[in-house]
C-alpha cells in the first residue's frame, strides 16, 4: 500500500519560493489503477517525482508497504519496488535499447523476453533492439522505450508520467491495451499521470490535482464528467476584461 | 615462448587468445621479433634500412587477417618502429595492431609506432589499434603512434583507435589523404585517468572528387587527466566530411578541442560538431530509478559511451 501523508514540496529559486505541493495526502491500495490528472503546472509530475525520490520532500511522509521512503535514496526506493517512467526520458550515446532493458530487468534477458517488452509498447523488436537510445530516435520512440523499461522492471509500483505524450494514435492504442492487461493481471499498483480519455476510462479511480493539492478523487464515471464541465476554453482574462 | 604478462597484453590489445591469431602475424616484444607467420596472400618482411616491417597484401585478397601487436615489458625500454602496409587493389582485409606496455620499473617505457598505409584502388581495410598500459612501477608508459593513410580511388578505410587504460602520456597523429570516391571512417575512443595526458592530432585531406570522411571521437577524462584534440579536415574537391567530437569530463580533468574544417573547393561540404561536458544528471537519475547506484550508473554510461 502507498500512503502519502501531508506531503509538501517547496522550491526556492531566484524569483522566490514556490509551494509546488501543499500538504498532499493520498492512500492507494495495492493493485489499484489510479490516474492523476489536472491542469499543467498543478503539481502532478512533482508528486510522482517525489514518490520516486527525484524531488526532495520538504515535509511529510511517503510510506510504501509501511516503509518510509522520504529519507531513502532513488536507488533504495527503486530496490524497494518503486518504478517511474520519465515524462521526458534522457537519451544515452552508445547505450543500446537491449542494454537499457537488461539494466531495467536487473538480469540478463532472453531475446524473446526483451522482444515482448518492445512489442507491448508497439515497437517492432527486430528494428530496435540494437539501436542506440540517442538522438537518432524520435521523441515518441524514446518514450515508448522508456515505458518498455518500466515493464521490464516489473515492479509492484509503476508510475508513468504522461505516457501518451508524443506517441502516435496507433501505438497509443497498443499502449492502453498493455496498461489494461497489467491491471487485469493484478500484478502491480499503477499510477498514471494522464490527460487522455482512454486512459482515464481504464482507471479504478481518478485523482484531480490542481494548485498543488488534491481537489477531488473518485471513480472515473463521477470525476470525468466533472473535469469536462470545469474545463474553460481560452483565456479567462481576455474573456472577462477584454484585455490580456 | 611468450610469458603470461605478454599473453595477457596480447589479449587486451589484439584480442589474441594465448598469443595466437589467425592469418599473418607479427609479434614484436621489447624491440625484437618474437613471432612471425605469413598467410596465403599476405607476407610480412623485416625492413632492411630501419626498424620495422613491410606488410604486403596481394590484390583481391579476401577474408585474411593481419595481427601485428607490440609488447613492452622491459622497464625503461624506448622503442621506435616503422611499419608500412601495401594493400593491393580490390583486397578486403582486417588489420589488428596494438601496443601494450607493462612497466614495473621506475624508468619510462616508450613505444612510437609509425604506420603508413598505401591502400590500393577499391581496396577495403579495417584497421584496429588499441593502446594499453599496466604495471606498478613509477616509470611512465608512453605511446606516440603516428598513422598515415593514402587512399586510392574507391578505397575504403575504417580506423578504430582506442586507448582505454594505463597510458600515461600519448601524442598521437593521424593523417589521411583521400582520393577519388574513397572514404575513411575514423572512430577514436580515449579514456584518461590519474594525471595522464593525451593529445590527438588529426589531418584528413579530402583530395579526390567524391571523397568522404566521418570522424567520430569519444573521450572520457577522469581525475586530473588532460586531453587535447586537434581534428582537422580539409576539402580540396567536391567532397563530404563530418567530424563529431564528444567528451565527458569528470573530477578535475581538462579537455580542449581545437577543430578546423577548411573548404578549398566550392562543392566541399564539411561539418564539425563538438561537445564537452559532464555526465547529464538526468541520465544518472534515470539509471538510478532502474535500481543502479550512482557509481554503477556512471560506469554503465561510460561503458556505452566508449563502446
Amino acid at each position: 500500500m502507498l500512503e502519502i501523508k501531508h506531503l509538501s514540496v517547496t522550491v526556492r529559486d531566484e524569483s522566490g519560493t514556490a509551494n509546488i505541493l501543499k500538504d498532499v495526502s493520498l492512500t492507494v491500495e495495492d493493485r489499484k489503477f489510479l490516474v492523476i490528472t489536472g491542469p499543467n503546472g498543478g503539481g502532478k509530475t512533482t508528486l510522482a517525482r517525489a514518490i520516486m525520490g527525484l524531488v526532495p520532500a520538504t515535509s511529510g511522509s511517503i510510506l510504501w508497504n509501511g516503509t518510509e521512503l522520504a529519507d531513502k535514496t532513488v536507488t533504495e526506493r527503486a530496490r524497494l519496488g518503486v518504478s517511474y517512467g520519465f515524462q521526458q526520458p534522457p537519451r544515452f550515446k552508445g547505450m543500446k535499447v537491449q542494454d537499457l532493458l537488461r539494466i531495467a530487468a536487473g538480469r540478463s534477458l532472453s531475446h524473446d523476453e526483451a522482444c515482448s517488452y518492445l512489442t507491448k509498447v508497439g515497437l517492432c523488436a527486430r528494428d530496435y533492439m540494437d539501436r542506440d537510445v540517442d538522438t537518432s530516435l524520435s521523441g515518441g520512440e524514446v518514450k515508448r522505450i522508456e515505458i518498455a523499461t518500466i515493464l521490464a522492471r516489473n515492479c509492484p509500483l509503476m508510475i508513468f508520467d504522461e505516457p501518451e505524450a508524443g506517441i502516435d494514435l496507433w501505438s497509443f492504442a497498443r499502449l492502453t491495451e498493455t496498461f489494461s492487461e497489467i491491471h487485469e493481471r493484478k500484478d502491480a499498483t499503477i499510477l498514471i499521470i494522464s490527460h487522455q480519455e482512454r486512459i482515464l476510462r481504464l482507471a479504478d479511480e481518478i485523482v484531480l490535482v490542481a494548485d498543488g493539492q488534491i481537489q477531488d478523487r473518485g471513480p472515473a464515471e463521477r470525476i470525468y464528467p466533472k473535469i469536462l464541465a470545469d474545463t474553460v476554453a481560452g483565456c479567462n482574462l481576455l474573456e472577462v476584461d477584454k484585455k490580456c | 615462448m611468450l610469458n603470461d604478462i605478454q599473453k595477457h597484453i596480447l589479449e587486451v590489445v589484439a584480442g589474441m587468445k594465448d598469443g595466437q591469431a589467425e592469418g599473418a602475424v607479427n609479434i614484436r616484444s621489447d624491440g625484437k621479433k618474437a613471432f612471425r607467420s605469413n598467410s596465403a596472400h599476405i607476407t610480412i618482411e623485416s625492413k632492411t634500412d630501419k626498424d620495422g616491417i613491410d606488410v604486403r597484401v596481394e590484390p583481391f585478397t579476401k577474408g585474411e587477417q593481419v595481427h601485428i601487436p607490440v609488447v613492452l615489458t622491459e622497464g625503461g625500454f624506448q622503442d621506435k618502429v616503422y611499419n608500412d602496409f601495401f594493400i593491393g587493389e580490390g583486397a578486403d582485409v582486417t588489420i589488428v595492431a596494438g601496443c601494450g606496455i607493462h612497466n614495473c620499473s621506475s624508468c619510462d617505457s616508450e613505444h612510437d609506432g609509425i604506420h603508413t598505409f598505401y591502400v590500393g584502388k577499391n581496396a577495403r581495410v579495417v584497421y584496429t589499434e588499441t593502446h594499453y598500459g599496466e604495471g606498478e612501477g613509477g616509470g611512465k608508459r608512453i605511446l606516440n603512434p603516428e598513422t598515415v593513410f593514402y587512399l586510392e580511388e574507391g578505397a575504403h578505410v575504417t580506423l578504430e583507435t582506442t586507448q582505454i587504460k594505463g597510458v600515461d602520456d600519448t601524442k598521437r597523429y593521424t593523417k589521411a589523404v583521400v582520393g577519388k570516391n574513397a572514404e575513411i571512417i575514423v572512430q577514436e575512443k580515449l579514456l584518461t585517468h590519474g594525471s595522464q595526458y593525451a593529445e590527438s592530432e588529426m589531418d584528413v585531406i579530402l583530395d579526390g572528387e567524391g571523397s568522404r570522411t566521418r570522424v567520430i571521437s569519444r573521450s572520457v577524462a577522469q581525475d586530473d587527466s588532460e586531453q587535447v584534440f586537434y581534428p582537422r579536415v580539409q576539402g580540396n574537391a567536391p567532397c563530404f566530411g563530418h567530424v563529431s567530437c564528444d567528451s565527458i569530463i569528470m573530477g578535475s580533468s581538462k579537455v580542449r578541442s581545437i577543430p578546423e574544417i577548411a573548404c578549398n573547393h566550392v562543392d566541399a561540404s564539411l561539418i564539425h560538431e563538438a561537445a564537452i561536458g559532464k555526465i547529464a544528471g538526468d541520465q544518472l537519475l534515470k539509471l538510478m530509478t532502474l535500481g543502479l547506484t550512482a557509481e554503477e550508473a556512471e560506469e554503465k554510461i561510460l561503458e556505452g559511451f566508449l563502446r
